[in-house]
């Protein structure tokens, strides 16, 4: 019976954790700047790659993971430099142009580094409860998760940055008429979500094979969690991970995995019918409402 | 302190102000009147930079800024007060404040939330307040606090009594008056509101179909049947 608790808590934070790191990145930058990055899985693939080639250099891990990071953060500035900034108020022709840079991405790699590369063993080993046994590493993953959420939103809700970058996106114009960079605004939080989806590539590498086309093992579940999330990142995109982690975990441990992965999809199906703007589009009404009709506390 | 020479703006290919010239000196409180439609928003947006000109140059206290980006024209001290405030509603009335501290940020110094609160002490109450859940009269003056904060030598006002009912707009009208002459900002504004144009001018241009068709001295903005004149149809 305990050994059961255990086991649903356990898949419930690694299903957590996995949507969580997937999104983050992609989900700052669509909500703090509306732009839709579909390079982001070749973003985290890029930091699986210098992780992996930097871990296996010497550097010893959790450095490595960092470093990778840094790296896409470095190369997220580039791209929004050299192709986002150009499509602003373009959504369509910005997602065209990220797609572009995802090809050139994968297919670059490809030719770089082969089909695939010789992977870093997962970390911490593992620990039993009853008869079965659980990996550390995941458990890691899921305190990472939260730590990197706090960390966010202590950014964004109490550094002079946050304040500017969330002024920008609910009117750019009058932020840059007060003072602010609008541009150098944009281009640091496209380099900051593309450093989350380098640090979750980087995370999940030792659990995965690196291979060109790793971001397609998570592009469609941090798609999904954006979505159910809203425009929110810091609010929506934890609860979203929570409710699809919720459903996946459940419907994953008792059928399988590919249920589990149809259950998902059918829930954001559901939810998007009912909150076009996402859970925190529903968050953003109800605060928002006038003060006379606030109601308890 | 401020001058507009011979500056034409517009959308595309359509020009809303042509070959408009003003001169503002230091200290001045200046009305920019005319009627619906004649350029006078558009004019205050080609002097903050968030529309560029077509022809045309802007100095402010010698200094050329005709190509200088809005970003850069606030830190070098200009305070805009947009039409409809420009508040940001999700943010809080102190975090609306904070986000005045890089106006005039070239000449530094230290930046207090106190300067609005001493001018609208209504706002300090209200601090923790989500700025889209307040009146339009706090609005108001959230929007004119905002920019006090860098302490601006030029405030670009349009329209400042937009929406507010009589006694605001003699209130506001009144905060004004004293923020000009304790501060000794320069103020520059747009207004439809003959009253407010009375109780705050010292001088005035008129602005009709892009251009500036007349230019009213302390006598003209202080009398009723002028102003008139020039805001009717």
């Amino acid at each position: 019976m305990l050994d059961g608790v255990f086991n649903a808590l356990y898949q419930f934070q690694v299903s957590f954790s996995f949507l969580l790191l997937s999104a983050i990145g992609l989900a700052v930058i669509f909500g703090m700047m509306g732009v839709i990055n579909l390079a982001h899985g070749e973003f985290m693939m890029l930091g699986a790659y210098i992780t992996t080639i930097v871990a296996t250099a010497g550097v010893p891990v959790p450095l490595a993971m960092l470093l990778g990071a840094l790296g896409v953060g470095l190369f997220g500035a580039i791209v929004e430099i050299l192709v986002v900034r150009r499509l602003y108020g373009r959504l369509l022709d910005s997602v065209a142009a990220t797609w572009a840079v995802g090809l050139i991405l994968s297919q670059g790699m490809l030719i770089l580094t082969g089909p695939s590369m010789q992977g870093i063993s997962s970390p911490f080993g593992s620990f039993s409860v009853g008869a079965t046994s659980y990996s550390w590493y995941r458990v890691v993953l899921g305190v990472i998760a939260l730590v990197l959420l706090g960390s966010l939103y202590l950014v964004f809700m109490k550094t002079r940055y946050g304040l500017r970058a969330r002024a920008t996106i609910q009117n750019p114009a009058i932020a840059q008429a007060l003072g602010v960079d609008t541009a150098r605004m944009y281009t640091i939080t496209f380099a900051l979500g593309s450093a989350l989806a380098g640090l979750a590539g980087g995370l999940f590498a030792p659990t995965a094979t690196i291979v060109p086309f790793f971001g397609t093992n998570y592009i469609v579940e941090a798609f999904v969690t954006v979505i159910v999330g809203g425009a929110n990142a810091l609010v929506g995109t934890p609860i979203a991970a929570m409710l699809l982690g919720a459903v996946n975990a459940a419907l994953g441990t008792e059928f399988g995995l590919y249920i589990g992965r149809v259950g998902l999809l059918l829930t954001t199906i559901l939810i998007i019918r009912v909150l076009p703007d996402g859970i925190s589009g529903l968050l953003d009404r109800w605060r928002m409402r006038p003060t006379g009709t606030r109601s308890g506390k | 302190m401020l001058d507009v020479s011979h500056v034409t703006a517009g959308y595309g290919r359509t020009m809303i102000v042509r070959d408009v010239s003003l001169a503002i000196q230091p200290g001045e409180i200046v009305a920019i009147i005319g009627r619906n439609g004649v350029g006078k928003t558009t004019l205050m947006k080609a002097i903050i930079g968030l529309l560029p000109l077509v022809q045309g140059t802007i100095s402010l206290a010698g200094a050329a800024i005709t190509a200088a980006p809005a970003n850069d024209r606030a830190q070098r001290g200009i305070g805009y007060v947009p039409q409809g405030r420009g508040i940001f509603p999700g943010l809080t009335v102190e975090e609306n404040l904070e986000m005045g501290t890089l106006i005039n940020a070239r000449v530094g110094g230290e930046r207090r939330h106190d300067v609005a609160f001493q001018y609208f002490p209504h706002l300090a109450e209200r601090r923790r307040q989500r700025a889209g859940t307040l009146s339009g009269g706090e609005q108001a003056m959230l929007a004119i606090g905002r920019v006090l904060i860098g302490r601006p030598t030029l405030m670009l006002l349009d329209e400042p009594s937009e929406g507010l009912q009589p006694n605001l707009v003699q209130q506001i009208g009144d905060d004004i008056k004293r923020i000009n002459a304790e501060l000794g900002t320069t103020v520059l504004f747009v207004e439809q509101n003959i009253e407010l144009v009375m109780n705050l001018s010292q001088r005035g241009y008129v602005i009709d179909k892009g251009q500036v068709s007349a230019t009213l001295s302390v006598a003209e903005v202080t009398n009723q049947d002028a102003l008139i004149r020039h805001l009717t149809v």
